[in-house]
């Protein structure tokens, strides 16, 4: 089914249970710990394991690995190093090398995959491997870098031929007429996806083809890479990712643990898992880059913006890809004259690769600060201010309009049910007990992005529905919602529906990341559907223009028949796959929020508690109220960690991260969360996809840090510019105690 | 699949005991001693719900509960648990028939991709067990009051079990739900 015209009414907008609040279908498996991971699997037998050893050097190449020690280990099978292969090709969009050859790019990079018969021997034997390293000089500092950078132009939104740096007028003109200036600098750290299943893979040849389980947010990727990496025909690779631990980005490519368990695999004639241990999972693999960014607005008098600068580096390994922490800012406020780009600097470190909303998380974490500055400047109301900028066009492409747009909304509701009005606008004014008590409030913004996305859907005999399609679901409700669209297609209830997910001899999907996942994969079903529709109609001899499907029958004029009694005649299927045409061109498809918070600072300490937060999003309809909320939750959570205290430490000397595990990289934990509140505005996007859905999963992320960094500032008056904003930034800064 | 008990009968009154109990099931303690009980659980037995996300006692995914007290079962080794009665999430219900408190995390959205949830769940029932025993934590006002279980409590008590994807505020939801708020 080609997408090319608006969505018209359609079976969809019936809204018997598309829409309607339904609990996860898979959750009594994962509360009762039924859902099997990878790592779990038992269809491809009794697996060996194998145990990664990482450099222990950023940079270089390895002269020797001698193995003997480890070999002679009890229980071991086998060791591969990395000397016993050519350098593995790289998957699309990434940069570092996953195993192969004496190059070392990256601290952790992986060195062998020592495999025994359990976990323990592995585990004992891959402390035996002795390694010669030459080591060679790296460049670990971003800002150090910054002169050599190189432009990264915006190809995602603006294509092959993006410029170096998107200009509209002559910002420096405007900037220089301007009555009221800012100008300032904002830097975001590096941070960990640090999802909660570490990467994890087992692998299995028959013959000259391969089944591997693994955690993956994008089969159809996986089994485009997986091939190259092995040198092998694709269709002899079966990739399968049916439940996911978490990824954030992090499992949007293979990883090491994929090619290490399939080499070992191979080498051995037997299957073998692979987990990449914690402490070596933040080196290994990859993360969200550290930005630098500088940000000037002009504006008049009357708060109008008449310019707005935003330029921003971040770092990569050679070949990979900059943080467009800059790319937002094209569209989210109107002013005339405008120069946004980021650069990028190449540095010796790990990947740094897509984590959860990139470019608008850390982005927004400067922009949004730097409104809040400008609005104090202007002595606005930082609501007013933002609504006074709202722009319904695209400010590079000004005859390109929003699909739908209700970011004004979004602050209104907010401002109302959070209680904006009983801010005050001096800093430092609001005092409870030992804490001085501060609200912020940051928009948000996250494009959606079409992608074709295909899946089955067959009337079993039985009468059961059941959907099928490579999609994944990494926590983002996936399989919920495919049963509520085949169930809200054919007139049945989700419980009627099986959803098979995750299996690379599916139909190919959209896969799961940006937040493309669940208006591109409920599209695929719907055509499907829509298929599936015609094959029953045809069946009945029906006209299926006609039909209409409800309570388990289809009806065609005052004839009806019972699904059940379709099925008992035989299975029908439909397949169809949802392509896109250009309605994402001809209009901007984004997703809108407003981020409130409320934190108290400990007067005396500088200790930051998160009080309340509140979303208000404008993400197109809202397939199933219940998952929805909890991605928006979720990106609110993360949003308090990037904000307060997520920061992978750079030794900058060794180059590598030094808090690499879960408790030296401190990501929120219980007490850290009070109740976050979320409203779904209900705004249907016709533009977006047939069931005028748009995604919200990273919509969430996007203003919440700079949410509560502007409370932070209203609570106390001390303004960090550099995240995370811990206490030891403020203390020095606070309010004299005898002022309180 | 979970084996039954195996042992042979104890052969002298000097060691009276040579199973870990788990979920009920007996069974005979691990040969290879540097095995934790995590993976005991996982590799050697099968019950693949208690989860791995760190193996070093910094993410609670591997929580379960040990004579009723919850332990990181990632920092301690099998053999050190004979003659213990060892519980997973396995052994609270299953999914046509949940624990209530399972049901409370299914009800409430308590969990995103799953991988905390077990764990979760178990340290649910471990922290109400200690609040029940009278144990204060650090947000623990009046130690001499009767304890009760606020949300303040269990946000405390339940902050050694990570859920990046933030699932917090639901899990405390379920949670209020099952105890029956105010407890
Ligand atoms: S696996 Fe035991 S605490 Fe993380
Ligand atoms: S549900 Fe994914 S980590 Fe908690």
């Amino acid at each position: 089914m080609r997408f090319d015209e608006p969505a018209l009414r359609n079976p969809i907008d019936d809204l018997t249970v598309f829409g309607r609040p339904v609990a996860r279908i898979e959750g009594p498996l994962k509360v009762t710990g039924a859902a099997r991971y990878a790592y779990e699997r038992t269809e491809l037998g009794k697996a060996a394991y194998g145990v990664v050893v990482g450099a222990a050097i950023p940079k270089g190449r390895i002269r020797a690995i001698d193995r003997t020690a480890a070999l002679a280990s009890p229980g071991v099978l086998g060791v591969i190093t990395t000397l016993d292969h050519d350098r593995l090709p790289t998957a699309d969009m990434c940069a570092a090398t996953l195993f192969g050859g004496d190059v070392i790019q990256h601290h952790h990079q992986a060195m062998a995959v020592v495999v025994a018969d359990t976990f323990e021997q592995a585990r004992a034997a891959s402390r035996l491997l002795s390694v010669t390293y030459e080591r060679a000089e790296g460049r670990f500092v971003l800002a150090d870098e910054e002169p050599r950078a190189e432009a990264a132009p915006d190809t995602e939104n603006g294509g092959p031929d993006a410029p170096d740096i998107d200009v509209v007028g002559d910002f420096e003109a405007a900037f220089r007429a301007a009555l009221v200036r800012l100008e300032q600098t904002y830097t975001t750290p590096y941070e960990s996806p640090a999802m909660m299943e570490p990467h994890a893979s087992m692998a299995a040849w028959q013959g000259d083809h391969v089944t591997i389980w693994t955690s993956n947010q994008m089969v159809n990727w996986a089994v485009r890479d997986i091939p190259r990496a092995l040198g092998i025909p694709a269709e002899n690779v079966r990739v399968l990712s049916p439940y996911v631990g978490g990824g954030f980005g992090a499992k949007l490519f293979i990883r090491c643990d994929v090619v290490l368990a399939a080499l070992a695999a191979r080498a051995l004639g037997r299957p073998v898992k692979v987990t990449l241990h914690r402490p070596v999972i933040f080196n290994n693999t990859s993360h969200r880059s550290a930005t630098i960014q500088r940000i000037r607005l002009a504006a008049g008098s009357d708060g109008k913006l008449t310019g707005i600068s935003h330029r921003g580096l971040s770092g990569n390994l050679p070949g990979g890809l900059a943080e467009m922490a800059t790319s937002q800012t094209k569209l989210l406020y109107a002013a005339p004259n405008r120069e946004i780009g980021m650069r990028m600097a190449t540095l010796d470190l790990p990947e740094s690769n897509f984590m959860r909303a990139p470019g608008e998380a850390p982005g927004l974490m400067a922009l949004e600060v730097a409104m809040d500055e400008m609005a104090e400047k202007l002595a606005m109301d930082p609501i007013a201010f933002r609504i006074l900028n709202d722009t319904p066009v695209d400010p590079h492409v000004p005859n390109r309009r929003f699909s739908e747009r209700h970011l004004a909304e979004c602050l209104r509701v907010g401002a109302e049910r959070f209680g904006w009005s009983a801010r005050q606008a001096r800093p430092a004014g609001v005092r409870d007990g030992r804490w001085l008590v501060g609200m912020g409030v940051a928009s948000a913004i996250r494009n959606a992005i079409p992608m074709s996305s295909g899946a089955r859907v067959r009337l079993e005999r039985s009468g059961r529905l059941t959907v099928e399609t490579d999609m994944t679901d990494i926590g983002t409700g996936t399989y919920t919602i495919l049963a509520q669209t085949a169930a809200e297609m054919l007139g049945v209830t989700p419980a009627d529906v099986g959803v098979t997910l995750g299996d690379s001899n599916l139909p190919r999907a959209a896969g799961s990341g940006g937040q493309w996942g669940a208006a591109n994969a409920t599209g695929g079903v719907f055509a499907a559907c829509v298929k599936l529709r015609e094959a029953i109609a045809a069946r009945l001899g029906f006209p299926a223009a006609q039909c209409t499907f409800a309570d388990h029958h289809v009806r065609s004029g005052n004839d009806t028949t019972s699904l059940a009694e379709v099925a008992q005649r035989g299975e029908l299927i439909g397949e169809d796959l949802i392509e896109f045409g250009d309605l994402g061109k001809r209009f901007q498809q984004s997703t809108f929020g407003a981020q409130f918070a409320e934190v108290g600072v400990d007067a005396f300490t500088g200790e930051i508690r998160v009080r309340r937060m509140l979303a208000v999003c404008d993400a197109g309809r809202i397939i199933n109220p219940v998952t929805a909320r909890s991605q928006v939750i979720g990106g609110m959570t993360m949003g308090i960690g990037a904000a307060l205290m997520e920061d992978l430490g750079l030794d900058a000397k060794r180059g590598f991260f030094v808090n690499h595990d879960m408790a030296g990289y401190e990501v929120p934990v219980h007490a850290d969360v009070p109740h976050l509140d979320v409203v779904l505005l209900d705004h249907p996007d016709a533009l977006a996809s047939p069931t005028k859905a748009k995604g919200i999963g990273e919509l969430g992320m996007c203003g919440a840090a700079p949410a509560i960094a502007n409370a932070v500032y209203n609570a106390t008056g001390v303004r960090i510019r550099n995240y995370p904003i811990t206490l030891d930034k403020l203390l020095h800064e606070l309010p004299p105690l005898s002022a309180l | 699949m979970p084996q039954s008990n195996m042992n042979p009968p104890a052969a002298s009154g000097m060691t009276p005991v040579r199973f870990i109990t788990v979920n009920g099931e007996q069974h005979s303690p691990p040969e290879d001693p540097r095995t934790t009980l995590l993976d005991f659980l996982r590799e050697q037995l099968d019950l693949t719900g208690t989860k791995k996300g760190c193996d070093q006692g910094q993410c609670g995914a591997c929580t379960v509960l040990v004579n009723g007290t919850r332990i990181n079962a990632c920092l301690t080794l099998a053999i050190m648990h004979v003659g213990d009665e060892v519980t997973t999430v396995e052994g609270l219900g299953k999914p046509d028939a949940l624990h209530p408190l399972q049901r409370a995390f299914v009800t409430h959205d308590g969990y995103q991709c799953g991988y905390c949830t077990p764990g979760q769940i178990c340290s649910v029932i471990g922290a109400l067990a200690e609040i029940d025993r009278g144990v204060p934590s650090h947000v623990t006002g009046d130690l001499s009051a009767p304890m009760i279980t606020t949300r303040l409590e269990m946000r405390e008590r339940m902050s050694g079990n990570i859920c990046r994807c933030g699932a917090y505020s639901n899990i405390q939801d379920a949670i209020a739900e099952f105890v029956g708020e105010p407890r």
